[in-house]
């Protein structure tokens, strides 16, 4: 073991008393409790944790937070392996065991960054210029460029792993626990407000734990943040959520955050899920979350050893670790200086202070050179060197105009590399809300400026670059959301800050180099996804002007990191090459491209939370659902029921089964669970009227006792529903409606009520769950009944076809309708649902001696069709009308108007062109069609031919012993006696077109 | 994701209800005097625009009512609600109702016909 050879002998906020070992690459090192990753390794002196995506240059840890572009790492095996995750915000953990990714065989050495010796081959759009043709190459195309380019591994079984959901309304939700954050969190939770706080990381106080010179009340800062937190805590309606992302800003303050409960543990108690997503609605929500600092343009800037200069503060300061020995200091501003001194106070040697500013002066100049710091004003980094670290760079005089470099190279030996080109808002949230955005010449980079939402940003999201300003900022916006939302309270006052004061930047997009961009070195904007201020010029020059295009063509931005640290670099290169020398001159020329949530990347799991498995979809089954699976019945969905599809006997195939079932509710007595069936309650005086507008045909005559069947519209004309609706009473009706139909009738009809027809007076309910339904049919039903139901007359005259009684099955209250849906005669018993699995019971038990068969949805099928009876959502597809179903019998010409009438009149809809539904005969009696198979009149020798029409519904029918089915076609009826061809892969198959009906065409059986 | 303001219920997440599209189109009360395009301005045209919007909403996973509402669909802010059968009240509906192409439509006069006589 290395040891950690990097870890400073004082400081930090690191457990010191807890060390822990972890594996990286299958490399053991030992870090501290309250490491990350990323720290710990440096700790280590271990800089290399990638290959970049297109390139594979060796890459280093660049950044202490959510915006690392480079140390993507996978952790865990199997289902729970995780893909992309940051070592900056992995917590470190006994035990861990962490891989790199996009290198192989190993990061040392790695094939596939050969693709760094051919770069002239990728250029931007190289995805776009390479793989254009042929198309159908392109699936090998993609395979090979995903293999190359792979960002970690997917798993690929299910994930074991448990996530939640939780629903939390509050008065002021604050996004950020930095000393914005906190500041409006104390200022709104004095005043009783309920509050959230969300940080993702692991401590609040933010930049404090980094920035030790600054000092509140005449005391260090982590004492206020430590005096802050306590008091928050202590606040009933606070809460403090740590290691919670606030991943999405949504209309009228609704936000997700997503907590990670579980990932810092290693094994997690079986009680915890993983993580748990927040949907939060806010009254206020106070944004302050904080800024990233930008990296510089230099040549090759991308050496493991380089890293943003406030990252390397916070290693320096939370964690107590150098990323150096010898570390040289780039820059365009102060904030810098701030590290170099804090390293030099803590005795690493500072090997240079590179500062693109000509004339740099202030506080912390004067610190600097007080220090001995040798500071190398107007020059900057035109080269750097070292393989796999950083080992020197060379530096020149630059231009007085920036734009280049003059004199000689002078080199300098360091270790590592810590730039700052300035700081840039982390405006994602507040852009996701819907706020506008302005160009700020203070800090380089969008600032909210308009916002649309009940929200607020403060602190260094809202471009402020003072510690003061943060807490001033915070506090006011802190009170004010409590406040807009009734809570009374005193302003906080606002502490005495001492931090060091801050001059000018000097904004150089690109550090020129030693010769022209792109031809010494890679200038990189993008880390992650390998894009060079080069590939930003040859974009523009190739026309791509708009920043979104930019994006797209080049990738940049489009990274697991979205471009939280390129995006500003990228858009301020392309707005000097169009000619506008910052953004900031005509921002409406460039602009930026959307922030879209997530924030950062989340986990899939959180988002479907318990709603998987059993849970995805409620499963909805009938009372007699016990009785269908002690019988062995197979299954199937019907949108969500489970519905008996067949019932087997040992050995039999589903034709088989069929064939049997099929035949016995013909010949013998039938019995199907009809449970499903939607079924709706209408009630009062205008009833029937309301029916009589919602059906094609007339309903004000039906006499009570009576059913009839009715066909349902929408207002275009087109079949929405049917079923058999009786009349229970003058004011009552039963409405019967098809399964997958049940709901969207029930809200069809309340819509038609409330909005278009509120004077009548009728109401309706769903009773789809209250009544389950068996259904007999077949020759023998009528004694069958009779033995059980006392106390109706089932005699035809007295029960007529089409009409409903009450009374008495099995001693079961019931209603019975007789209607038939097979052709047969038939009743359907309705009971109250607890008694359903009883009346099966019975009516099995007293049917024993007539071989009574249950039987399935699949033979219900082929007894409807041999009668030609359409089911809708088979027969129609939402474009076909009752004529096109050659129904129009059923639409009145009398009535004035009904739902879809004056649709029904429409040129298109009468024309003598359309699709209509005719029967087929296959010229092989046993050959069966496949529904949806297209017709013609004439075959080919190969596509395109013209298509006239497709199958509905294909059955064998052992009633008729061949196969039979029923299609749209143009032309319908008028075709009946030709032969048309159904080409399928491998065959073609002739049909002769029939009536759609194929047995009992007098319709005798129904009579029994 | 909205916040709507049943008027039976009071706010609920926007999860619990269904859009119903554009308010305020009549169903015509002779339709087989329009020809079929001015049907079709009835039956299928509605408006799209960026701005305030008055639209019909049902709190179907609620109390199953239809309501009206005023939405600024670049913003989703919600301007007004108000029941079915009536008209908006604030000045920025009134607005939208006028500036509606269809209040032009033969479909619409059709609808109008003979009421208030
Ligand atoms: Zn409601």
């Amino acid at each position: 073991m290395s040891g950690q050879n990097h870890r400073l002998a004082n400081s930090g906020s690191i457990d010191r008393s807890a060390p822990l070992k972890f594996q990286f690459d299958g490399q053991q090192y030992e870090g501290y409790k309250g490491d990350t990753l990323a720290s710990a390794l440096l700790a280590n002196g271990v800089h290399l944790v990638g290959r970049s995506f297109k390139y594979h240059r060796p890459r280093g840890i660049m950044s202490a937070g959510s915006e690392e572009p480079n140390a993507l790492i996978q952790l865990g095996d199997g289902n729970r392996t995780d893909p992309n995750l940051r070592a900056t915000r992995i917590e470190l953990r006994d035990g861990l065991v962490a891989a790199s990714q996009n290198r192989w065989p190993c990061l040392k050495f790695d094939v596939g960054s050969v693709n760094n010796l051919l770069h002239r081959f990728f250029p931007a759009g190289f995805y776009y210029k390479t793989f254009m043709w042929p198309a159908s190459w392109w699936l090998k195309y993609e395979h090979w460029i995903r293999r190359a380019a792979g960002l970690g591994k997917a798993p690929q079984g299910r994930d074991p792993d448990r996530y939640e959901k939780t629903h939390r309304h509050c008065d002021v939700l604050i996004v950020g626990g930095g000393p914005a954050g906190l500041a409006a969190a104390l200022a709104a939770g004095r005043t009783g407000a309920r509050v959230i706080l969300v940080d993702e990381g692991t401590l609040l106080g933010g930049s404090l734990w980094s920035d030790l010179d600054c000092t509140i009340d005449g005391a260090p800062g982590l004492d206020w943040v430590r005096a802050t937190v306590a008091e928050l805590q202590a606040m009933p309606e606070v809460t403090l959520l740590i290691r919670t992302t606030a991943t999405g800003y949504y209309d009228h303050n609704y936000l997700t955050l997503l907590e990670r409960i579980t990932d810092h543990l290693g094994t997690a108690p079986d009680h915890l899920p993983r993580q748990r997503l927040w949907k939060i609605r806010a009254k206020r929500v106070v944004l302050a979350a904080g800024a990233i600092e930008r990296p510089l343009v230099f040549a090759n800037n991308d050496r493991p050893g380089i890293m943003l200069a406030s990252a390397a503060r916070t290693y320096m300061n939370r964690f107590a670790v150098t990323p150096g020995r010898r570390v040289l200091v780039l820059t365009n501003n102060d904030d810098a200086y701030r590290t170099a001194l804090a390293m030099h106070a803590q005795g690493v040697r500072i090997a240079g202070l590179v500062d693109l500013r000509a004339q740099p002066k202030g506080p912390l100049v004067a610190a600097a050179a007080a220090a001995g710091i040798a500071v190398h004003p107007g020059q900057a980094v035109v080269a750097t060197r070292g393989a796999l670290r950083v080992s020197s760079v060379e530096i020149m005089k630059l231009t007085a105009d920036g734009a280049g470099v003059t004199g000689s190279a002078r080199k300098i030996e360091c270790d590592a590399v810590a730039m700052s080109g300035g700081w840039t808002p982390t405006v994602h949230m507040f852009s996701q809300s819907g706020g506008k955005l302005r160009w700020s010449e203070d800090v380089s980079a969008f600032v909210p400026d308009l916002s649309v939402q009940a929200e607020t940003s403060v602190g260094s999201c809202n471009g402020a670059v003072s510690l003061v300003k943060c807490l001033k900022q915070g506090l006011k916006a802190g009170i004010e959301a409590a406040r807009a939302t009734g809570y009374k309270g005193r302003v906080t006052a606002a502490p005495n800050v001492g931090e060091p004061p801050q001059s000018d930047r000097r904004d150089l997009w690109v550090v020129p180099g030693k010769k022209p961009l792109g031809h010494a070195g890679k200038h990189f904007v993008d880390f992650q996804n390998d894009v060079t201020a080069a590939d930003v010029h040859l974009a523009a020059r190739e026309g791509y002007q708009s920043i979104e295009h930019l994006k797209r063509y080049t990738t940049m931005g489009m990274g697991t990191d979205q471009g939280k640290t390129s995006n500003i670099n990228a858009l301020a290169i392309m707005g000097e090459v169009l000619g506008a020398n910052v953004p900031g001159a005509d921002v409406s020329r460039v602009g930026h491209t959307t922030f879209r949530p997530p924030y950062t990347p989340a986990t899939i799991g959180a988002y479907a939370g318990r709603n998987i498995g059993a849970f995805f979809d409620p499963v909805r089954t009938t009372a007699m659902d016990f009785w269908h699976r002690e019988a062995g019945a197979k299954f199937e969905h019907v949108g969500q029921w489970m519905r008996a599809w067949y019932y087997p006997k040992p050995g039999e195939s589903l034709r088989q089964a069929v064939d049997r079932e099929v035949k016995a509710a013909r010949d013998g007595v039938g019995i199907l669970d009809a449970t499903t069936l939607g079924k709706i309650d209408i009630q009062g005086p205008d009833a029937a009227e309301f029916l009589n507008r919602v059906y094609t045909n007339v309903w004000l005559k039906l006499a009570p006792g009576r059913a009839r069947y009715g066909l349902m519209l929408k207002e275009d004309g087109m079949v929405m529903d049917d079923g058999v609706t009786a009349r229970l009473s003058e004011n009552r009706f039963h409405m019967t409606t098809t399964t997958g139909g049940a709901a969207g009738v029930l809200d069809w009809l309340e819509e038609w009520r409330q909005t278009e027809w509120p004077d009548l007076k009728v109401y309706i309910t769903s009773v789809t769950e209250q009544w389950a339904v068996a259904s007999i049919c077949g020759p023998d039903c009528r004694t069958l009944l009779a033995e059980l139901c006392p106390d109706i007359d089932l005699a035809n005259d007295a029960f007529p076809f089409m009409s409903v009684r009450e009374g008495t099955v099995a001693g079961i209250a019931a209603r019975v309708f007789r209607i038939s849906f097979t052709g047969e005669l038939s009743f359907e018993i309705n009971v109250p649902r607890r008694h359903g699995l009883a009346l099966w019971q019975a009516m099995m038990e007293a049917g024993e001696k007539y071989d009574i068969c249950p039987y399935g949805t699949e033979a219900m099928h082929v007894l409807r069709a041999e009668k030609g009876f359409i089911i809708v959502g088979q027969e129609t597809d939402g474009t076909v009308t009752p004529s096109d179903l050659c129904m129009d019998w059923i639409v009145s010409k009398t009535k004035v108007d009904f739902v879809g009438k004056r649709a029904l009149a429409r040129r298109d809809i009468v024309s003598a062109d359309r699709k209509r539904l005719v029967g087929l005969l296959t010229e092989d009696p046993n050959e069966v069609l496949p529904e949806g198979a297209q017709i013609v009149e004439a075959v080919q020798p190969e596509p395109p031919m013209a298509m006239i029409g497709h199958v509905t519904s294909s059955y064998y029918s052992p009633s008729c012993g061949r196969s039979i089915a029923m299609a749209l076609v143009k032309g319908g009826p008028t075709r009946i006696g030709e032969t048309l061809s159904i080409p399928l892969a491998g065959k073609t198959i002739r049909a002769v077109v029939t009536e759609p009906r194929f047995f009992d065409l007098d319709g005798e059986r129904a009579n029994g | 994701m909205l916040l709507i303001d049943c008027p039976w219920c009071g706010p609920r997440d926007d999860e619990e209800f269904h859009y119903g599209g554009e308010a305020h189109i009549l169903r015509p009360r002779d339709a087989a005097a329009l020809s079929d395009e001015a049907f079709a301005d009835y039956l299928f045209m509605q408006q799209n625009p960026k701005g305030p919007h008055l639209e019909r909403w049902s709190h179907n996973h609620g109390c199953r009512r239809w309501f009206n509402m005023l939405r600024n669909t670049a913003t989703n802010e919600i301007l007004e609600i108000y029941p079915m059968g009536e008209k908006p009240k604030t000045e920025a509906g009134q607005a939208a109702y006028a500036a509606n192409w269809r209040r032009e439509t033969a479909a619409e006069k059709n609808a109008l016909s003979g009421e208030g006589s």
